[in-house]
C-alpha cells in the first residue's frame, strides 16, 4: 500500500514539474519565434521613431542603472545596519517592513511615486522611474545583505576585533568581504529583475520615441513601449514588440546566468 | 610578578541573573604557559574573552573586580577600566587571541598577516614585508606558504590556517596570547604542530590557554587553573595539578570521574 501512495505521489510531482517546465517552454519558444522573426540588428542602430528599439534599450538600461546608483547604497546600508548594528525590535521591525515591501505589487509603487513625485514636480519624468525602480529594488538589496551577512561566522568578526579592528573596520575589511560573493549575487538578480519592470514605469517615467538623456522629461523604456506597441493596431508594432521582448528576455536571461555563474566560480 | 593580575573578579553575562564567574583570583605568569581547564560550562572561555574584553563586542555584560595588566601604560593597566576606542586598540593589539575555529580573512595570505599591522599604522611596504615574513617563520609556515603569499589564505589546509592565525596575532609583538581551545577543530598532527609552536613562543610571549584537553594541558603548561561552575577550584604548578592536587574535585576531573 505504501509502495502505491509512494509512486502515486511520485507520478503527481513529475507531471507538475512537468506542466511547470511545458508553459516555460512554450512561452520561450513563442518569443524566440516570433522575436527572432522580427529582429534584425538595424534595431540597435535606429530609434523607436524611426522604427528601432535603441532609444528603448539604452532608456531602459540608463533607468535601471540609475536606480542602482540609489537603491544598492541604501539597500546595503540597511541590511548592514539590521545584520550588524540594529538590536532587537528597531531591527526587526526594518526588517519585517522591508519584506512586506519586498510583496507590494508594483503597480502600487508606481502609483505612490506617481502621487509623490510626479505630481509635485509637474510631470513624468526619468528620476521618477529611476525613483520607483529604486524602490522596487531596495529590500531585495537589504534581504539579501542581511542574509548574507548572517552566514558569515561570528569568530570571523571577533577575530577581526581581536587584531584590534574597530567594529566598522571589521565590517568593511572583512565581513562583507567574506560575503562579498552572495550580495553581489543577489544585487544581479536585484537588478536583474527590475530591468523588466514595466508597472513602475507606466506612470512614472513613462516612454519616449526619441532618444533622449534628459532625465527631467519622459524617458525612453523598452518596457513601457512593449505595452504600448503591443497595443498598436498595426502589425508591424506588434512585430517590434515581439521583438523587444525576445531582446528583453535575452537580456534579463544574462544577467541572471552570469548571477549564477559568479556564485559558481568564487565558491 | 605576573603579567595579568585577575583579582576578585566576577563576570555576569546580559540578561542572566547569576554571574557566570564568581570572585576569581589568579596571577597568569610571564612567560609561561597557563592552562584553564575544567568541564564545559565552567567559564574557562568566559574567563579568556575577559583578559582582551572581546566579550564588549556584545552589549550589556557586567564586569566586578578588577584585571590589572602590569608593567603598562595608564591606558591599558587596568583593563576592565578600558572605555576609549583607541585604548581598546592598544589592549587588544596588546593581548592577542586564537580561535577554536581557524578564522583567516577572505584575502590574501600576505595581507592576512599584514592586517593586524596596519591597524597599529605600519604603513612602510619594505618593514611590512620584513614583519609579515618574521611572523610566519615564527609561526613555522614560511617555507610552506612563501612562493604563494598573494594567494587567497582560504586555500590553506584547517592546521596551516590556525598557524596562520598565530602568525597574524603575533605580527603585532603581543605581550600575551589567549588561546581558546585552539586545537579542537584539528587532526593530531596539525595539533602537534600547534603545540609545539605554542611552547616556542613562550621565550616571547605569556600564554594562556584554554583547552578541554586534559593530556594537552599536561603536555604544554606551566601553570593550570581548574574551574567548576564558575569558580576557580585550584591553581598551581601543572604537575602538581596533575599528580598531586590538594581539591578533591580537581582529582575528581583529572581522573575523569567526571566531566
Amino acid at each position: 500500500m505504501r509502495l502505491i501512495i509512494n509512486k502515486i505521489f511520485l507520478g503527481l510531482s513529475i507531471f507538475s514539474a512537468l506542466i511547470g517546465l511545458a508553459f516555460l517552454a512554450w512561452i520561450l519558444t513563442t518569443l524566440f519565434i516570433k522575436g527572432l522573426s522580427s529582429f534584425h540588428f538595424g534595431l540597435f542602430l535606429n530609434d523607436l521613431i524611426d522604427g528601432g528599439l535603441r532609444n528603448l534599450i539604452v532608456g531602459q538600461m540608463i533607468l535601471a542603472g540609475l536606480a542602482s546608483i540609489i537603491g544598492i547604497p541604501l539597500g546595503m546600508a540597511a541590511g548592514i545596519y539590521i545584520q550588524e548594528y540594529g538590536r532587537g525590535k528597531y531591527a526587526d521591525v526594518i526588517r519585517d517592513l522591508s519584506d512586506i515591501m519586498m510583496s507590494a505589487p508594483s503597480i502600487v509603487i508606481g502609483a505612490f511615486v506617481y502621487a509623490v513625485v510626479v505630481v509635485p514636480t509637474g510631470g513624468t519624468s526619468g528620476f521618477a522611474g529611476a525613483i520607483a525602480l529604486a524602490i522596487m529594488m531596495i529590500p531585495v538589496v537589504i534581504n539579501t545583505t542581511d542574509n548574507m551577512l548572517s552566514l558569515v561566522p561570528r569568530e570571523l568578526r571577533e577575530a577581526g576585533i581581536a587584531l584590534g579592528a574597530s567594529k566598522y573596520k571589521v565590517i568593511i575589511d572583512i565581513v562583507i568581504k567574506a560575503a562579498k560573493v552572495g550580495i553581489m549575487t543577489g544585487i544581479l538578480l536585484a537588478f536583474a529583475r527590475i530591468i523588466g519592470e514595466t508597472a513602475p514605469l507606466l506612470f512614472t517615467s513613462e516612454t519616449s520615441n526619441y532618444f533622449s538623456l534628459d532625465l527631467t522629461e519622459s524617458f525612453p523604456s523598452l518596457t513601457v513601449s512593449i505595452y504600448d506597441l503591443a497595443n498598436e493596431p498595426e502589425e508591424s508594432s506588434r512585430d517590434l514588440a515581439w521583438a523587444a521582448s525576445f531582446i528583453l528576455t535575452v537580456l534579463v536571461l544574462i544577467i541572471n546566468l552570469s548571477g549564477r555563474f559568479i556564485t559558481r566560480n568564487k565558491k | 610578578m605576573p603579567v595579568l593580575n585577575i583579582k576578585k573578579f566576577s563576570f555576569t553575562y546580559p540578561g542572566v541573573e547569576h554571574p557566570s564567574l564568581k570572585n576569581i583570583n589568579l596571577p597568569i605568569k610571564r612567560h609561561a604557559i597557563t592552562a584553564l581547564i575544567g568541564p564545559s560550562g565552567c567559564g574557562k572561555s568566559t574567563l579568556l574573552r575577559s583578559m582582551n574584553r572581546i566579550h564588549d563586542l556584545y552589549p550589556g555584560n557586567k564586569y566586578e573586580g578588577k584585571i590589572e595588566f602590569t608593567d603598562q601604560d595608564k591606558s591599558v593597566s587596568d583593563i576592565l577600566e578600558i572605555k576609549k576606542e583607541n585604548e581598546f586598540i592598544e589592549l587588544r593589539q596588546k593581548i592577542g587571541m586564537i580561535f577554536q575555529k581557524p578564522t583567516p580573512f577572505p584575502m590574501s595570505i600576505f595581507e592576512n598577516v599584514a592586517y593586524g599591522l596596519k591597524i597599529a599604522g605600519v604603513k612602510n611596504k619594505t618593514e611590512l614585508a620584513d614583519r609579515v615574513e618574521v611572523a610566519l617563520k615564527g609561526s613555522a609556515l614560511w617555507k610552506e606558504v612563501h612562493d604563494r603569499l598573494d594567494k587567497s589564505a582560504m586555500g590553506l589546509s584547517g592546521g596551516q590556517q590556525q598557524r596562520l592565525c598565530i602568525a597574524r596575532a603575533v605580527a603585532v609583538k603581543p605581550e600575551i596570547l589567549l588561546f581558546d581551545e585552539p586545537t579542537s577543530a584539528l587532526d593530531p598532527i596539525s595539533t602537534g604542530a600547534i603545540e609545539e609552536l605554542i611552547v616556542e613562543l613562550k621565550k616571547d610571549v605569556s600564554i594562556a590557554i584554554v583547552t578541554h584537553n586534559m593530556q594537552q594541558a599536561s603536555r604544554i603548561s606551566d601553570f593550570t587553573a581548574f574551574m567548576y561552575l564558575g569558580d576557580l577550584i585550584e591553581f598551581d604548578k601543572t604537575e602538581n595539578i596533575f599528580l598531586n592536587p590538594k581539591e578533591k574535585k580537581t582529582e575528581d576531573y583529572i581522573t575523569g570521574r567526571f566531566g
